[in-house]
């Protein structure tokens, strides 16, 4: 059922009074060959009843997994207050108000939310959040490319050890704005690109670099100096980080001499629970000087005619509704309900919560790679400083390892080898604050049977 | 009734020119444009350097209710834009033919700006809309 309140007859009418036959005249403009062609690859529908019960049997088969599974997604402890909060219905919805300033409540969390974005990023501005990390990405990579006007290429430069659904949804959402990903390898040995391999570009005309910080591996990459290489060729810096990490790590604001000047990431260890791959949501800051050149909303603070404190829509820089085919991004609201969770999340932790978290985790996944590499065979692959992810060897084919480890009840990790051919049997492991001593042995125990 | 001075000449998209009678001109948007847009709060200007064919946007101005492209009325190298307008895109509003200046051409040929409309011509435009 088409959600259409208007009826045949209303139809006729407006078709009438406007001199047009049919509903379909109104296209006209659109090329025959870019109109889609109806749904035909979805099936039928089904009745509410049988989609309850089919979700229900998914959602038990993924009952009783211990998870060490990460690569970019992460389960962390939620405290209940989080959603019980964020479903409340003065929260409850998807998007910004389209009557803004009629919704005060809504627009002082994507205040809050923004300044603690601003604040853990160490950026100057954030917006009020994107739909992923991999959209973030994707938005960063367009926003440096019209902010770098000298820059002819339209190319962007990519650290090898990059997220590879971002990397992917990035080039399908580029490719198409003539913008094309350049990338730098990463070295064998430690998992990060070293900055000769970086300094083999010198000279060339690119918009900006990605950084991920921890990168896929979980490894550090030297953000200080590739940041101040970069800059000293004239590339804007885009960090893509883990918002976790930098209750740790040095904000992306602080690398090298003045910064990253774009930092993005997905917002899901915030306090969103894994779901299947989502929703979740992104964020993006940057710095005041290419603000203008930002998508999305950010919300500010204000007084009245009277003096008294309220929340009003800053900026919503060239969306559709007043640009059009001009506007410079398809964002045009944001990830409202995961963000106000991902707030009372934040505000529930604070500074200290979200350390004590990002230590933990740390120190988990240490943990859990002393365990697993006293098992004869098992190897960690890369040497030098990580986050709360690493990558180790096991013999033989790493996705049937991790299968029969899912029969264990563990979900062991993330297979690499389809990503990155040069990994046969690379595992990425990883051990939040939610892994206990007991699952770590639990894990070691499954993973030495399994290879006996 | 808006301010058209009669020394300048006029694009049909509401650009006004000033030949300076060194080989450049300055460009500008008229006092009624700007009335029509309302209240700017952004101004986005060309690079110095880049080469406009009249009739290329050149930049855009926006104001609380709209976005409007800025096209160059013709032919000429950017030689200097205002760049008191980043921080202050209201001079616009308050001063559309002095203090908000938008950019400077150099002018390849001054032929074309004879062919632009006159005060009274563009008086006319505004009159027939």
């Amino acid at each position: 059922m088409p959600f259409i309140p208007h009826t045949p007859d209303d139809v006729r009418e407006m078709l009438a009074t406007i001199g047009v036959n049919s509903i379909d005249a109104l296209f006209d403009e659109i090329p025959e060959r870019i109109r889609a062609e109806g749904l035909k690859h979805t099936p039928a529908g089904l009745s509410e009843m049988a989609v309850t019960r089919m979700m229900r049997e998914r959602a038990a088969r993924d009952e009783g997994l211990t998870c060490f599974l990460g690569a970019g997604a992460y389960e962390h402890h939620v405290p209940a207050a989080v959603w019980e909060l964020a479903t409340r219905g003065e929260f409850y919805t998807a998007y910004t108000p389209y009557q803004a300033e009629a919704s005060q409540g809504t627009l002082q969390v994507i205040y809050e939310y923004q300044s603690m974005m601003a604040h853990l990023t160490g950026m100057d501005v954030s917006n009020a959040s994107v739909y992923d990390g991999g959209s973030g990405l994707s938005e960063a990579v367009l926003m440096a490319v019209r902010t770098h006007r000298k820059s002819k290429s339209k190319r962007v430069l990519v650290l090898g050890a990059l997220n590879p659904r971002w990397k992917r949804a990035t080039e399908a959402i580029v490719t198409n704005q003539d913008v094309g990903l350049v990338e730098v390898p990463f070295d064998a040995a430690n998992g990060v690109t070293a900055l000769a391999d970086l300094q083999a570009f010198a000279g060339e005309d690119f918009a900006g670099l990605v950084i991920a910080q921890p990168n896929f591996f979980g490894q550090l990459e030297d953000v200080d100096a590739i940041t101040d290489f970069a800059h000293a060729q004239g590339w804007l810096v885009i960090a893509a980080v883990n918002p976790t990490s930098l209750a740790i790590l040095k904000a992306p604001g602080q690398w090298g001499a003045t910064g990253a000047d774009i930092v993005v990431g997905d917002g899901q260890p915030l306090g969103i629970p894994l779901s299947s791959g989502g929703p979740y949501f992104g964020f993006l800051c940057c710095k005041m000087d290419i603000v203008r050149n930002m998508p999305g909303r950010i919300i500010g603070r204000t007084v009245d005619l009277e003096g008294k404190p309220g929340f009003v829509l800053t900026l919503q820089a060239r969306e559709q509704h007043i640009r059009r085919a001009k506007a410079t991004s398809n964002i045009c609201t944001n990830q409202g309900l995961a963000m106000t969770a991902a707030t009372i999340y934040m505000s529930l932790m604070g500074p200290h919560g979200l350390e004590e978290v990002a230590t933990l985790s740390h120190l988990n996944t240490r943990k859990t790679l002393e365990a697993l590499c006293s098992i004869p065979g098992v190897t960690r692959v890369f040497d030098g400083a990580f986050f709360h992810e690493a990558v180790i060897r096991v013999p033989g084919d790493a996705r049937r390892v991790l299968a029969q480890l899912a029969d264990r009840g563990i979900l062991g990790g993330y297979a690499l080898e389809r990503d990155f051919p040069a990994l046969p049997g690379c595992v990425l492991v990883c051990a939040t604050e939610t892994r206990t001593d007991a699952d770590i042995q639990k894990y070691r125990t499954a993973l030495a049977a399994v290879l006996a | 009734m808006s301010e058209i001075p009669g020394n300048l000449r006029y694009a049909k998209t509401h650009e006004w020119i000033r030949l300076e009678g060194d080989g450049t001109a300055t460009v500008g948007i008229t006092d009624h444009a700007q009335d029509a847009m309302g209240d700017l709060v952004y101004v986005q200007l060309p690079e110095v350097g880049e080469q406009k064919t009249a009739g290329d946007e050149t930049g855009v101005v926006e104001s609380v209710k709209a976005a409007s492209d800025i096209y160059a009325p013709v032919d000429g190298e950017i030689i200097e834009v205002n760049s008191a307008l980043e921080d202050t895109p209201e001079l616009v509003n308050e001063d559309p033919y002095e203090r908000g200046w938008l950019f400077k051409l150099r002018v390849n040929d001054e032929a074309q700006v004879e062919d632009l409309l006159t005060a009274d011509q563009y008086q006319a435009q505004l009159d027939n809309a």
